[in-house]
């Protein structure tokens, strides 16, 4: 971890997601459901430099993520890192992945989609790039990028 | 390669799977035109569940199913169906999956289809979902230009009229670019083919918007339909309709053997003037869409 990162407190257990984009932080929170009353320490460092320009970093203690939960970052920080911190140390240190295929994440931006019907189907999508993240719809074929990814994740 | 197969979507098909398809309606065509009797298909049922009015497609394959000897049920008008009752679609697929050994599906939502597949046994065939796919509508289309050239590698297509909205269009683009075609798209600005279809395109289409710039050298017009609802303004809409219409005077400036589609029904974009000089085929198409429907029917039911 470099010199930057020490700016913020460092926590006893939980997560240091790191490398969001500029910006993306309040996103990555709005992402993971967390508002309001979290029940434990939120550190939130904007516009933080680093080796390759700048950055955002979350600290949340007390909590861990499971893997449906990191892809939903990757939609919009697919740099990100994932630091499991135990005890004041990093032991394990986990690269988000856009995955290929994106299940029950996001909602399909056409309101003409089946999937936005009362059907017992979750929405999905095939990721058909990574820079810039383009997701399309297995039953409509509507392509989502940016902002629409973020305003229709679930 | 074939049994069982859903068609939902052009891109679902290889080149293979579309040649084959090819073969079998050209030797279908003389049954579709009630020349040969055939009872391929005794004891095989269609469902034809038509959740929106269409009469063409609709006909067309009852006419293929008919002309192959098999039997037919289903709905052209789903409130009187339980799915006013608020039946999912998933659940009207599931009960008509075990009445049935082929599914035909139009819907006025996208990715229908695409649902109806994962829900039912048996092979299911988008005749049209919404704004999405009409993959038969493309093979058909497909099949005039190779029934007419003998190939569509090199042909040089132009695609007129409203590409934006157009459902056909687009993935009658997507398929030319793959087979070899040489793709002009001619429309007004307003109604230029979405990014979306050009990024899905093999290879980069010419773009026009006069006419003039593509006619002496087209080989294939394929004309589409300027909705009026589609312009704010009537009187923007009467400049623009009569700037992409097909007219007796247009006709002449084409090549001696180019030809004209339309996916029909037509209004005023081809005058029927045009019906009559040797470069109309867009009735021809229509009868096409038969053998094609037929050709699938048989294979996907793995009789042939």
């Amino acid at each position: 971890m470099d010199d930057q990162v020490l700016k913020v407190q460092k926590i006893k257990n939980g997560i240091v997601i790191d490398h969001i984009p500029c910006g993306m932080a309040l996103k990555v929170l709005k992402i993971l459901g967390i508002e309001g009353d979290v029940g434990s320490t939120l550190t939130i460092a904007m516009h933080v430099k680093s080796k390759h320009g700048w950055k955002d970093i979350v600290k949340i203690e007390d909590r861990y993520l499971d893997d449906r939960e990191i892809d939903k970052i990757a939609l919009i920080a697919p740099n990100a890192t994932v630091n499991i911190v135990e005890d004041y140390k990093v032991i394990r240190k986990h690269r988000v992945k856009v995955p290929e295929i994106v299940k029950g994440i996001v909602k399909c931006m056409n309101p003409r989609c089946i999937t936005n019907q009362r059907e017992p189907i979750e929405p999905e999508f095939k990721t058909i790039s990574t820079e810039p993240i383009v997701i399309k719809c297995k039953y409509c074929g509507r392509e989502m990028s940016g902002e629409d990814i973020v305003e229709n994740i679930i | 390669m074939f049994k069982g197969k859903d068609i939902v979507s052009i891109s679902d098909l290889t080149k293979e799977h579309i040649d084959r398809i090819f073969e079998v309606a050209r030797d279908m065509i003389p049954i579709a035109k009630g020349e040969k009797k055939s009872k391929l298909l005794d004891g095989y049922i269609l469902a034809n569940l038509f959740f929106e009015p269409s009469t063409r497609t609709r006909l067309s394959f009852e006419t293929a199913m008919l002309r192959l000897g098999g039997s037919i049920l289903g709905f052209t008008n789903p409130s009187a169906t339980s799915l006013t009752k608020g039946e999912t679609l998933a659940d009207t697929i599931r009960m008509i999956d075990a009445y049935s050994d082929v599914i035909v599906i139009r819907h006025p939502l996208e990715g229908a289809a695409r649902l109806a597949a994962e829900f039912a046994e048996v092979p299911v065939i988008n005749a049209g979902d919404g704004a999405g796919q009409h993959p038969t509508q493309t093979l058909l289309d497909l099949f005039t230009m190779v029934e007419e050239f003998g190939h569509i590698e090199g042909l040089k297509v132009t695609l007129m009229g409203d590409l934006r909205y157009g459902r056909t269009v687009h993935s009658l683009a997507v398929a030319l670019s793959f087979l070899g075609a040489d793709v002009h798209l001619l429309s007004p600005r307003s109604l230029k083919i979405p990014k979306h279809v050009l990024r899905e395109m093999k290879s980069k289409p010419e773009i026009h918007e006069q006419i003039d710039e593509v006619i002496s050298d087209t080989d294939v017009f394929y004309v589409t339909r300027i909705q009026k609802e589609r312009f704010p303004d009537p009187t923007e809409y009467i400049k623009v309709a009569g700037s992409y219409a097909i007219t007796g005077d247009t006709v002449k400036k084409m090549k001696k053997d180019a030809i004209i589609m339309h996916p029909l029904p037509r209004v005023n974009e081809i005058t029927p003037d045009v019906d009559f000089t040797p470069h109309a085929r867009y009735f021809k198409q229509a009868f096409y869409g038969v053998p094609i429907r037929m050709a699938i029917l048989a294979l996907v039911l793995g009789v042939i």
